[in-house]
């Protein structure tokens, strides 16, 4: 945090000066450690292992939150007598599919009571076709979504029922003690504990512990459940929804919380609706009640509204009650397609053209190799950007150019480089990492033909609509019909090439009244009959009272800590979510030094520092009316109102792919195998197995611990932004930082004979690059399953254009992928590393290919990815029909 | 300090004669040090913004004099920064003020070996032109399974992390319109 983060971490630094603990967990030690009062280095790719280990500590000496758990987690809910966990199953859990490699989660749902029957077959039914939901990314959307469990599942408040949530935990994590922490993770049992004691005594009435992670943790291929893992843990020590708790991810970009919100992404549509898909949504009632689940609580039960508001905003006048307000003209998903698949699709000649905007995939993206010569595939390619990015220039000066892949003359994709307007020469907000939004003031024109993504894309609209204008062919109807009328300013407004106003963008993002024109104050006011339009629902409010409250700079002198009146947070300005959870379930603050939204009885209100994340009259006393869903179902004592059943999620029965609970897997590329189970990766994981996306062996390959020995990670440094293409054109940031470095310890350095400031290079299946070395205690070998691992590590700034060059550290990754979201593992492989410079020109790919010959991966021969015993997987899969059903009580004997 | 010139105006002599023996005060002073000010205090205007780099998200004022940016420094009323700025931040002037910056639209026709310099409303009108063709000559109505999906797969987009929120609405509405669907940024990767 304190490397890529550093104005963030000044809070850090307050909160050591009042006396909090800092722990940092990172395989390297970093400026963060350094101010840390302990570092705990940790093997790369076994975090689950290591929170794992903390959770079993918490629930093996009853170190939980227990009245914050009963009341606020599921932890009481009973789970289906069908469900069997991964120790009985060599590390799958029940419902497996070998055939498709993903479950059926019937077995993982809740029991059901006899008049919710009817309700928990639903749920079931809801969870639809799984391979389906991971290629679409289908958990993504339970970023704002969660569960769409019944509201009534059974309940055990005593945590005593073997079935109950609890229990299941309990067992789950039952093996993974401090001595299997130190096998997996090569973390002392000292260090360990160390921890386990700082996060427990720091946590419950009087104090609170934050987990904060940067996202490096998603780019892992069980990067989602690295998060439940983290977010199991925090629940059971009552952590979240309370002030100097949570769980922080650190976004990386300026804007990327916004880009996730009003997504630029294939499975989503503003405000986490999902994209319709073929297979599911054929017509807006299935849209919209795949979204609001009947039957469910919470606030999705309005998603009506949400949907047909933005069908409004994209469609206007068009979009009336008797078309359905324009939903066919969603155009459809069908599956996978996602960046990395798109660009295979490229390599294969599929798609003909391609728009970066502000980003740098040539170096920035895993696999770097197959990235570019998908670029030189396309029929067009139209890059926006600041400086002249490897991007844009991979025709005539990138690795595949010297390697001869790629001839110029031969290379018939047409490049377009538009250059881009940057932050300060145009306005509009940046969503950060916390959800606030800030509004940013215009203070220069930008240079020469520089224009915004504005100005870029409503133009080309423009120019497309007036293209297609009188056509009428049915499938331009989408885009001549579009509200695509947006006022111009600027000195080119009288021309028709001036700025459009992105104060009127955001104002349609909030949602108007359509007759009068009125700004909406928030989503609560959207209908659903199309009287109102708006963009995005979680935005709306961000121009209550027709005031851009992004815009808002009170200074903090003059405001409380929590600052309510700098700038805007969705949903509703709430600062910290699920802040119900911050007073107990009667309504009164845990205690009083932690005391931030709570009941006010004479007011009858919620009240306190921050803008209650709950429905302000709805007294802690509150119990749903039978049969009630919905917002009426949530009851006093739900914080978490975005889920199906208003609890915070222990165990997830929906929503994941992977599986209810984190489980320990391996990395996809991994020197070890699998201590607990049979198992040995994630078994769901999205892999595209072809011959240019080469892995490096499984550990049980003959060989393999010989060819690709090490384990390396990469991370961000100070001086340098992701791809580079803000820093290593900026003359200050290039000087600072001018180089591609390897770091290694002095133990590796010695076997490998690594020079200090020397050259080295490392190589994967996929490429090698070369850097300086750097001999550097920073890294330490581990003790892992009895011998000793060695971790390199990398910064992945550099490419070959800018003021400072150098290799492309993500050429070294190939692509596998999480399943329930697609992100890449990008933060852990296997590799080699040698003394000196590594071959140029042709013999590269010679020697590249040498290696994955060597290791036995040249002709895609990888391993299985299912490594669970035959009979185990025959079991899971068998579990789901209920042919292999235990009672609770004889599955405790065993 | 004396304030005459004809005496040898060493500091260290001046830092004993003047009394300031630590030298942090007057004795280091010159008439050049008194004749400096503040990039920002000749600005013609400050514009509020936020840093282009991370997620933390903070705040900037930007000094303009005569069109032109003279200074970046970090807010100090901002909650989330107290006036800080990181390396990064710091060097944002210089991000946007850079020579390397491209101002004209750049060109490389198939199978060139060269970029050649293109007239912006000229690129537009090209742009526009081949994504109409993509989109007629990669367009679907309906799936192999004959399931209405009404979109063109020939026409992909990466970006929107460095963007700003009414430029993503933008670009996934009007992608959304004309049926291109592998619309992608950061947050994927």
């Amino acid at each position: 945090m304190a490397e890529a983060h550093p104005v963030g971490f000044q809070w850090v630094m307050e909160a050591k000066k009042r006396g909090a603990r800092i722990i940092h967990v990172d395989p390297r030690f970093t400026r963060t450690s350094a101010l840390a009062h302990q570092h705990v280095p940790i093997r790369v790719g076994s975090d689950i292992a290591f929170l794992g280990g903390i959770i079993n500590h918490v629930l093996q000496n009853e170190l939980d939150f227990r009245e914050y758990v009963v009341n606020y987690t599921n932890a009481a809910n009973i789970v289906s007598d069908k469900f069997e966990d991964v120790d009985g199953l060599d590390g799958l859990f029940s419902g497996f599919d070998p055939e498709t490699r993903t479950y059926d989660p019937t077995s993982w749902q809740f029991a059901q009571e006899d008049q919710d029957g009817e309700l928990g077959q639903a749920q079931a039914d809801d969870a639809g076709d799984t391979a389906e939901q991971r290629d679409t990314a289908a958990g993504m959307q339970n970023e704002a979504h969660g569960m769409q469990v019944g509201s009534h599942p059974p309940r055990d408040e005593t945590l005593q029922h073997p079935m109950c949530v609890f229990q299941v935990l309990k067992r789950h994590y039952a093996r993974y003690t401090p001595e299997v922490v130190e096998q997996i993770c090569g973390v002392s049992q000292e260090d360990f504990l160390e921890v386990c004691r700082a996060w427990t005594e720091n946590s419950g009435r009087e104090r609170t512990t934050a987990l904060v992670y940067s996202v490096g943790w998603t780019q892992h291929s069980v990067g989602v459940q690295y998060i439940r893992a983290g977010a199991i843990l925090q629940l059971l020590l009552g952590n979240m929804g309370r002030p100097g708790g949570g769980i922080m991810a650190l976004r990386g970009h300026a804007s990327i919380q916004g880009s996730t919100d009003i997504p630029t992404l294939f499975n989503l549509l503003p405000g986490y609706l999902p994209m319709p898909n073929a297979a599911s949504h054929q017509t807006l009632s299935d849209w919209i009640d795949g979204v609001r689940n009947p039957g469910s609580k919470g606030f999705w039960a309005n998603a009506g509204a949400y949907g047909i508001n933005l069908l409004k905003a994209y469609w206007g006048d068009a979009a009336t009650a008797e078309n359905d307000y324009c939903f066919d003209y969603l155009p459809k998903i069908t599956g996978d397609h996602g960046t990395y698949r798109t660009v295979l699709d490229m390599i294969d000649g599929k798609v003909q053209g391609y728009f970066l905007v502000g980003q740098n995939p040539a170096v920035g993206s895993a696999h770097g190799r197959a990235q570019r010569l998908g670029m030189a595939n396309l029929d067009w390619l139209v890059v926006r950007d600041l400086f002249e990015i490897e991007s844009a220039t991979f025709w005539k000066d990138s690795p595949e150019v010297q390697t001869g892949e790629i001839v110029p003359e031969e290379c018939r994709t047409e490049v377009f480089l538009f250059p881009a307007a940057s932050h300060v020469e145009k306005e509009g907000t940046f969503t950060q990492t916390q959800r606030m939004l800030q509004w940013r003031e215009k203070a220069v024109e930008p240079p020469g033909d520089a224009r915004s993504e504005l100005w870029f894309f409503y133009h080309l609209g423009r120019m497309m609509r007036e293209s297609l204008a009188g056509s009428s062919d049915e499938r331009d109807r989408p885009l001549l019909d579009l509200a695509w009328d947006y006022p111009l300013h600027g000195e080119a407004a009288s021309s028709g090439w001036g700025e459009p106003s992105a104060e009127a963008v955001l104002k349609e993002i909030n949602g108007y009244e359509v007759a009068t024109g009125r700004l909406l104050s928030g989503f609560g006011e959207m209908k659903d009959d199309g009287s109102t339009l708006g963009g995005c629902w979680i935005y709306s409010g961000v121009y209550a009272d027709g005031v851009n409250q992004a815009a808002r700079r009170k200074s903090r002198h003059e405001q409380s800590e929590v600052a309510p009146e700098w700038g805007w947070a969705w949903p509703m300005n709430r600062r910290l979510l699920y802040n119900r959870a911050s007073a107990d379930p009667q309504g009164r603050p845990w205690s009083e030094r932690k005391a931030y939204v709570w009941w006010d009885e004479d007011a009858q209100e919620w009240t306190g520092h921050d803008v209650p994340d709950f429905e302000k009259k709805k007294p802690p006393s509150y119990r749903a009316p039978e049969g009630s869903d919905g917002v009426a179902a949530i009851e006093g004592i739900d914080p978490f109102i975005m889920q199906g059943d208003g609890k915070g999620a222990l165990y997830a029965p929906q929503g994941l792919i992977d599986g209810p609970m984190p489980t320990h897997y391996e990395p996809v590329e991994s020197p070890f195998r699998n201590l607990l189970h049979g198992q040995q990766g994630n078994p769901t994981r999205k892999e595209y197995r072809r011959s240019d996306n080469p892995l490096n062996p499984d550990p049980r390959e003959p060989g393999a611990a010989e060819v690709f020995p090490f384990v390396f990670t990469t991370s961000r440094l100070t001086e340098h932004h992701t791809a580079g293409a803000m820093s290593r054109y900026v003359e200050h940031l290039a000087e600072l930082q001018p180089e591609m470095f390897v770091e290694v310890s002095p133990a590796l350095a010695a076997e490998r004979g690594l020079e200090h400031m020397g050259w080295c290079h490392v190589i994967t299946a996929r490429s090698a690059v070369e850097g300086k070395v750097l001999v550097t205690e920073r890294l330490r070998p581990l003790r892992v399953e009895g011998r000793t691992v060695h971790q390199v590590w990398m910064p992945y700034h550099w490419g070959q254009g800018g003021l400072v060059s150098g290799d492309s550290t993500n050429d070294l990754f190939g692509i596998s992928l999480d399943p329930n979201v697609l992100i890449q593992e990008s933060k852990v492989g296997t590799c080699d590393v040698r003394p000196g410079r590594r071959p140029t020109g042709p013999a590269l790919r010679e020697y590249v290919e040498g290696y994955a010959r060597r290791a036995g991966v040249l002709d895609h021969e990888e391993g299985p990815v299912v490594t669970a015993s035959a009979d185990a997987q025959q079991r899971s899969a068998a579990a789901q029909d209920g042919a292999d059903q235990h009672s609770p009580q004889q599955r405790e004997d065993q | 300090m004396t304030g005459s010139r004809s005496f040898l105006p060493w500091p260290l002599l001046r830092q004993f004669t003047a009394g300031d023996v630590l030298g942090r005060g007057a004795a280091v002073r010159s008439r050049r040090t008194d004749d400096i000010v503040p990039r920002t205090t000749g600005a013609d205007r400050v514009a509020h913004s936020v840093c282009p780099y991370c997620a933390v998200g903070c705040a900037q004022k930007v000094f303009v004099k005569d069109e032109k940016v003279v200074q970046i420094e970090g807010n100090p009323e901002s909650p989330v920064n107290r006036g800080r700025l990181c390396p990064k931040g710091s060097a944002s002037k210089n991000l946007v003020t850079s020579d390397l910056r491209q101002t004209k639209v750049r060109y490389r026709a198939p199978y060139a070996t060269e970029w050649q310099d293109l007239e912006l409303h000229t690129a537009m009108e090209m742009v526009a032109d081949r994504v109409l063709k993509s989109r007629k000559d990669s367009w679907q109505d309906i799936d192999e399974h004959g399931r209405k999906v009404r979109r063109t797969m020939g026409i992909a987009s990466l970006g929107g992390a460095t963007l700003d929120n009414e430029e993503n609405y933008l670009i996934k509405k009007l992608f959304t319109a004309m049926g291109a669907i592998q619309i992608e940024n950061q947050a994927r990767i």
